[in-house]
């Protein structure tokens, strides 16, 4: 057996177009992810008893369920709903946004609760209203808590979307699974596939690791 | 949504009754034996990264990276459809042909070793929270290395550990959902096949919902009588939780 490397040379454009997919699913993923999450945990934080348990509930369903399942759910579910199909795409993106959610509030909540309640005092104290004292003493003290588990978050989010392969989505895996296939190539296009998001999930890491380090309070 | 035609009976009739209980069956069985190499794998590792010898940790360190930052469905695909290539002719054939249950192997293997390294790096994290002191004492007693691994290191690191092993342990249920893309008819899958099959989606993916929930209950509940009776005492958590 001898590896082709002009092959994926070659089949780069096409690549190319399923990491746009990735990227996208990806970015999307984590701007109504960490939205939903966090009002989710706005909700758990609320003191209101009916919106933190449902809250809560919501949480701990996501949490406790497959990924996998929870596609196949959406992909099933919402064209019944709303009376007409909806595609891979979008059936893997609200999957990704409602198991995601539950994890980024999971995240947001307890950068939050990792505040000393003597900071909200001492805000009161000094004459802040409260919520005055959640954005300028709670909130960035939270935020900078938070940030490095977010990112870790974001880049298993990234990993994740590879699941978009079992309702046909044509992202970074799928492509180069059809165009492994198309030509009896599966071994170099899985290796190119494993090798891009080892090093892109390799150097996130890492950097999210330095600005631990930097940033840590 | 008012057209839908709803049927529970759909989960008790024959032969589907007998899917959803085989699937059930594939789901448990890929998920404990992935769990008994994964803890045999991540034990290993999680001496290697701690042992006092450089090139070791250095090649502990380089699987843990390989098997974290790779997804674990590209993992999967590697093990099914690369590997056999890969390999000399002879043991390429028999794991493609021969060997039985093939596609339930490799999903034991790649979710063990992809398990593994998370329960490696629990581990470390466990033998690191050790003082240091321990492993001289140890040592100044005439114990060898791997005694103190053995005696010392190991026992109190897995009982420090059982919450976060919990967790892993229901994340390999979970994940044996992937076990589905290379054929392996686990319990998501026979739901979605009996869905398609028979247009109850919801009733089908209830039940699997369902599943997974009492199968997490049952994982955490027991993990907690194991927390109670692991508990060391004279830790910061040493109170006993309710089970």
């Amino acid at each position: 057996m001898r590896l082709d490397i002009a092959f994926i040379v070659d089949h780069l454009p096409l690549l190319w177009q399923g990491m746009q997919v990735t990227l996208l699913l990806t970015l999307l993923g984590i701007v109504l992810g960490i939205a939903l999450g966090a009002l989710l945990a706005v909700a758990r934080l609320s003191g209101v008893r009916p919106l933190a348990v449902a809250a809560a509930a919501y949480v701990d369903l996501f949490r406790l369920l497959p990924l996998l399942l929870i596609i196949f759910w959406v992909y099933f579910l919402l064209p019944l709903w709303l009376g007409r199909p909806i595609g891979g795409f979008y059936s893997a993106l609200v999957s990704f946004v409602l198991y995601e959610a539950a994890y980024f509030s999971e995240i947001i909540r307890s950068g939050i609760l990792g505040i000393r309640r003597g900071q909200i005092n001492a805000g009161l104290a000094s004459g802040l209203t409260y919520g005055a004292t959640m954005r300028h003493i709670v909130l960035p003290q939270a935020l900078r808590n938070m940030f490095p588990v977010l990112l870790v978050q974001c880049i298993n989010l990234f990993k994740s979307t590879s699941l978009v392969y079992v309702v046909g989505v044509n992202d970074f895996l799928m492509a180069a699974d059809v165009i492994g296939t198309k030509d009896n190539r599966l071994i170099e296009m899985y290796g190119f596939v494993a090798l891009v998001y080892f090093t892109a999930c390799f150097l996130a890491s890492l950097a999210v690791s330095r600005l631990q380090r930097r940033y840590a309070l | 949504m008012e057209r839908y035609a709803w049927n529970w009976g759909i989960l008790v009739s024959q032969p589907y009754v007998f899917w959803i209980l085989s699937g059930l069956l594939w789901t448990v069985l890929v998920a404990l034996a992935g769990w008994l190499l994964a803890l045999v794998l991540g034990s290993i590792l999680g001496v290697a990264r701690t042992v006092p010898n450089r090139f070791v940790r250095a090649l502990a360190a380089v699987y843990v990276e390989y098997f974290r930052n790779v997804p674990l469905l590209v993992q999967i695909f590697l093990w099914y459809f690369v590997l056999p290539e890969l390999l000399p002719q002879a043991a390429g054939q028999w794991l493609k042909r021969d060997l039985p249950n093939a596609e339930f192997w490799t999903a034991v293997v790649s979710l063990g070793t992809y398990t593994a390294c998370r329960v490696g790096e629990t581990l470390r994290a466990g033998i690191e929270s050790i003082s240091r002191g321990q492993t001289s004492a140890g040592l100044s007693s005439g114990l060898t290395m791997t005694q103190v691994y053995g005696y010392i290191l190991l026992p109190v690191a897995y009982r420090v550990t059982v919450p976060a092993l919990t967790s892993e342990f229901i994340n390999i249920f979970k994940n044996s959902a992937l076990a589905l893309t290379i054929g392996v008819l686990e319990l998501t899958s026979r739901t979605r096949q009996i869905a398609e099959y028979t247009y109850h989606a919801i009733e089908l993916f209830t039940c699997a919902t369902v599943t997974y929930a009492v199968i997490s209950l049952i994982v955490t509940y027991a993990m907690r009588l194991v927390e109670n009776r692991a508990r060391l005492p004279g830790m910061i958590a040493s109170q006993p939780t309710d089970a």
